[in-house]
């Protein structure tokens, strides 16, 4: 799925650092989108591959705000992480079906290929990781948290970073079904001897499955990650019980927390 | 885009209209108090705890968790915003307002200024103007729903500045700078807009 080859500019305005004057910039432009394909990835969850007329670039970890409006004029908004590298020409949406949501049951039940999608972006300039930044890199998911971090690991894979930034990638699902790109993640992997990708089930662990069952915890975090003295990037995003603990436990580690970004998702009763 | 757009098939799920008329553009309600902040919960002790004002030309006031106690507090019941579009409707807060916190402060020499620099631990910071924090606009807030306030949400204590978007309202604030010039805090300069009214849309840098 990771489509490579077309080079990509990074075109952000250089972000002011925190403490300099108020920077004024353009807005963010509202774009109108195309579906391309739709792929299934789980039973709850699809990836729309758009087409979006004048998109700036992004850099992985980026989201996008998508916005729906009814033939009355009513409007409801939401945001998505971007799932591809900026290498893609096309931007991909993963979006997990929340059943009393009002806009991921319609982008995963209704919208379809040929339809249009208004959305903006990209937009977040902290989450966010590139090549330049080094490594190595520490990349902690659970469920839909993976989409961001699927957006690092095809951004490493399409500059063939591999050997100068080692990854690993520890990613906690409820059931193998639940998964996001399995074989994706698999087939990366195994071309990679740099990338370890390590997956956790907490719900139900099928017969032969070789990877963790459980929550993630300290023992699997003192095993999965890397030493804190190896003072790698490290990418929290999941449910904000998953991330909390998870982040709480990195710097009783030992790691930096200047160094631990985290990007918590709800529960926001629907999006 | 010359005619409005129309997403095929779409038609959503309004809320009923007294609360539609509390929700500024692009929010939905929540019934639960999501978490958003972009690292580590940092954990201060409350016997390491202290809260600051410090004015622009230097001289600071300081409060232990103790002396901080005994300053006047308010309850405030508010609508919080959050950029990322949840909103939670009558939100019950309790907290000193910084209208008191600069009245006691006065007697330390420290004096307002223009602008304002919330800093927190962790290394988080937002800049506000000081006429959104006076006038019975903001507080440091140490309880939510009537309990201490938790740390994933800002415990022990939070700025509480509910008429703009929540980050704003800095988690785990320790001290408030006045400064003659404004300076850009942390999502400010991460491309979030720099004034954050939630009523004008105002979410990233270069809204109107």
């Amino acid at each position: 799925m990771a489509t490579r080859g077309v080079s990509s500019v990074i075109a952000a305005t250089p972000e002011p650092s925190p403490g300099s004057a108020p920077a004024q910039r353009a807005a963010i432009a509202w774009r109108l989108a195309t579906v391309v394909d739709v792929v299934t990835e789980t039973p709850r969850a699809r990836t729309l591959l758009l087409d979006v007329p004048g998109w700036p670039g992004h850099r992985a970890g980026q989201h996008v705000d998508v916005r729906l409006t009814a033939d009355d004029g009513y409007q409801a908004e939401r945001s998505y992480s971007i799932a591809s590298a900026p290498e893609d020409p096309r931007v991909a949406l993963t979006v997990l079906r929340l059943d009393d949501g009002e806009v991921s049951p319609y982008l995963n039940d209704v919208l379809r290929s040929g339809d249009r999608l208004e959305l903006r972006g990209p937009i977040g300039g902290y989450f966010v990781w590139n090549v330049a930044l080094g490594g190595p890199l520490l990349l902690v998911a659970g469920g839909s948290g993976v989409v961001p971090l699927m957006a690092m690991l095809r951004h490493r894979a399409a500059m063939q970073a591999r050997h100068a930034v080692p990854a690993r990638l520890l990613y906690s699902a409820r059931r193998r079904e639940d998964v996001f790109y399995r074989e994706e993640l698999a087939r990366l992997a195994e071309a990679d001897e740099t990338l370890e990708v390590t997956f956790t089930l907490t719900d139900e662990v099928p017969p032969g499955w070789t990877g963790f069952g459980r929550r993630i915890d300290r023992m699997m975090l003192a095993e999965v990650a890397w030493p804190p003295a190896e003072r790698p990037h490290v990418f929290v995003c999941g449910p904000t019980p998953m991330v909390e603990a998870v982040a709480a436990t990195l710097v009783e580690l030992g790691h930096d927390p200047a160094r631990v970004k985290t990007e918590r998702f709800g529960p926001t009763g629907g999006s | 885009m010359t005619e409005p757009f129309i997403s095929r098939g779409f038609r959503g799920r309004r809320q009923p209209g007294p609360t539609a008329a509390r929700l500024p553009p692009g929010q939905y309600e929540t019934p639960d108090f999501p978490v958003l902040s972009a690292g580590p919960t940092p954990r201060t002790p409350l016997a390491n705890w202290d809260f600051m004002l410090r004015g622009a030309d230097g001289p600071v006031a300081r409060w232990t968790w103790d002396e901080f106690a005994v300053l006047p507090h308010e309850s405030v019941t508010a609508d919080i915003h959050c950029v990322t579009k949840w909103s939670k409707l009558d939100t019950m807060w309790e907290g000193v307002s910084v209208d008191a916190l600069l009245a006691a402060a006065a007697a330390r020499g420290v004096k307002p200024a223009p602008y304002v620099l919330a800093m927190s631990d962790g290394g988080y910071t937002t800049n506000l103007p000081l006429a959104d924090v006076t006038g019975g606009k903001a507080w440091v807030a140490v309880k939510f729903g009537g309990a201490p306030l938790a740390p994933e949400h800002g415990g022990p204590a939070r700025l509480l500045v509910p008429h703009l978007y929540f980050w704003k309202s800095a988690k785990w604030v320790r001290q408030l700078r006045f400064m003659e010039h404004d300076e850009a805090g942390f999502w400010e300069s991460f491309g979030y807009h720099n004034y954050g009214d939630p009523w004008r849309e105002q979410r990233y840098s270069g809204d109107p």
